[in-house]
């Protein structure tokens, strides 16, 4: 029950309309009731992998052409996203794509899509319970919104459709550093006290690394490396490329900084 | 003055008729961004469902009403799947063209069947309705009118403001990526909306049947007069097609009056122009919300 595999994407590649290959062998896993972070540069193929997990690729005309997607030990790929969101695969998509003119409480409510019908009175409270702004502003137009209380809005409209696995890409873009702090403190209440499963893509390696149980780092469209998230914060590469400290923690010497000195080992 | 009231009464009473068949074209517009053309004959195909059920079947008038709005309900879901689900993500000129097909093929299919003649409905609405106010005489068919436009735009508007798959509906129109994204079913979100569609322009092609006779060409002409409306109002806004459907109708009913009545026809075409030179939005279109 412990090490029960959630999510299994064995060696997918996947490609847009049918020339553009973004992703070349990928494979992760998610254990059940883990925090799992997807780490990499702009252009590594952290979203696209997202979307092939939840469907979302097919409306951008790309498909998971080799390799599979097992969700609870069934596969899942090139699925429709109607048919993922329903076994309870729900991603936040980059950027907080809110509904503008809805106001935060119909936000929210548009989360209950994939259980139309059931009543939804007490994940609202436990959305304003996790997200304390949101009740403030509840009948306000999400267009108006800050950019944290967005991001709170997006993550609680997810929340309201009860997700086994919860898809978060870049939670942290263009938050100032106290408020990423509060976003991924309360991703790790949710984590801990719902039993939500969550893979969370991130540039801020520092914060990601922090929460997660377990990381992954992707360049290229490949995984290149992966490890506890503990380790993978000791790495002197993943310091050194995604965390920007010095090795030493020491200043280094002008030359030792200099980047055509020192070689992602895992190119 | 009596003269003015009576107008301000019939123009009322027009205007809400407007609104309520530009709800459903509003309805389409605003959830996937398709014009639709066969507006005019989504009137006429309610207005004679209505017409078989009715004086044909001689059936009950409530039982016939209540058999049209769930007959076009289902018309507008098999006229979606067959005809525009195919066309999911073509270009939406090309789902224009289709809308204009469909409308010629209506028009069409109704001429074939019902001929060009003016049909009536049989007399079926009381006496009793109508009533005088002061000078002003007020007949029934303008006071059911009157009573059926603010109910159904009162129900649609709740339907809209309150039910889940009425937000549903609305988070399609407002962020289409992130509504999959949270599972919302976009084609049938879709399909619902041309089966709303369908409904709404069955209810006023009823009661302007009644008004005017049932007519293959007068009704679907009266599709075209959704464009000055919901242009006045604005494309994507529900309640900008009420008032532009209310400022419509008295507009009409006020230069019919006072000026001419062959002006009438026209004044709202005029209104169209002026309104796409100064106010190209509309009246009380969306206010993009920009975050700066």
């Amino acid at each position: 029950m412990e090490n029960e595999i959630r999510l299994l994407v064995n060696n997918i590649s996947v490609v847009y309309s049918d020339v553009i290959q973004v992703l070349k062998g990928v494979s992760l896993n998610v254990t059940k009731g883990h925090i799992v972070s997807l780490l990499g540069s702009n252009g590594a193929g952290k979203t696209s992998s997202l979307k092939a997990i939840s469907g979302l690729l097919k409306p951008e005309n790309g498909k998971v052409t080799e390799g599979s997607i097992e969700y609870d030990g069934a596969p899942i790929q090139n699925f429709s996203p109607e048919e993922i969101t329903r076994k309870g695969i729900i991603q936040v998509l980059e950027g907080r794509q809110e509904f503008k003119y809805l106001t935060v409480e119909e936000n929210l409510r548009v989360g209950t899509a994939t259980r139309w019908g059931k009543p939804y009175k007490e994940d609202l409270e436990l959305v304003y319970h996790y997200f304390p702004a949101l009740l403030v502003r509840k009948k306000s137009l999400a267009g108006y919104c800050s950019g944290g209380e967005l991001q709170m809005l997006v993550i609680g409209r997810a929340l309201m459709a009860h997700p086994n696995l919860l898809l978060l890409d870049e939670p942290s873009l263009g938050l100032a550093p106290l408020l990423v702090k509060e976003i991924f403190q309360i991703i790790k209440r949710i984590n801990r006290e719902q039993g939500t499963t969550l893979l969370v893509v991130e540039q801020n390696a520092n914060m990601a690394l922090q929460i997660a149980h377990y990381g992954y780092v992707m360049e290229n469209g490949k995984i290149v490396m992966e490890s506890n998230a503990e380790d993978l914060r000791e790495n002197p590469d993943v310091k050194e490329f995604y965390l920007g400290t010095a090795a030493s923690g020491a200043l280094k010497s002008y030359k030792d900084v200099k980047s055509y000195k020192r070689r992602k080992r895992w190119l | 003055m009596d003269f003015f009231m009576q107008l301000l009464v019939n123009g009322i009473s027009l205007g809400l008729l407007y609104a309520l068949s530009a709800l459903g074209f509003v309805m389409i517009f605003k959830s996937s961004s398709v014009l639709n053309l066969a507006h005019g004959e989504l009137l006429a195909i309610g207005a004679f469902v209505f017409l078989v059920l009715s004086a044909w079947a001689d059936l009950p008038i409530i039982i016939a009403f209540s058999l049209t709005l769930i007959g076009t309900f289902f018309l507008g879901f098999l006229v979606e799947r067959l005809f525009l689900r195919p066309l999911i993500g073509e270009k939406l000129i090309e789902v224009i063209m289709m809308t204009l097909g469909l409308g010629i093929m209506f028009k069409g299919l109704l001429l074939f069947i019902f001929g060009g003649d003016i049909h009536a409905y049989p007399d079926f609405l009381p006496e009793g309705l109508s009533f005088e106010l002061g000078n002003i005489f007020i007949p029934s068919v303008n006071v059911a009118t009157f009573v059926i436009g603010i109910l159904f735009l009162i129900v649609f508007g709740f339907f809209f403001k309150y039910s889940s798959q009425g937000i549903y509906m609305r988070s399609v129109a407002d962020n289409q990526p992130a509504a999959l994204s949270l599972g919302v079913h976009v084609r049938r979100v879709f399909a619902m909306s041309w089966a709303i569609a369908f409904i709404v322009a069955a209810i006023s092609g009823i009661v302007l049947g009644i008004i005017n006779g049932v007519n293959v060409h007068s009704l679907s002409a009266v599709g075209l007069k959704v464009f000055p409306v919901v242009i006045l109002g604005g494309l994507d806004s529900i309640g900008g097609a009420i008032l532009g459907g209310i400022i419509i109708g008295l507009l009409e009913t006020f230069t019919g009056g006072y000026i001419s009545t062959s002006l009438r026809e026209i004044i709202p075409y005029i209104v169209l122009v002026i309104i796409l030179m100064v106010k190209p939005y509309g009246l009380f279109g969306l206010v993009e919300i920009e975050r700066v």
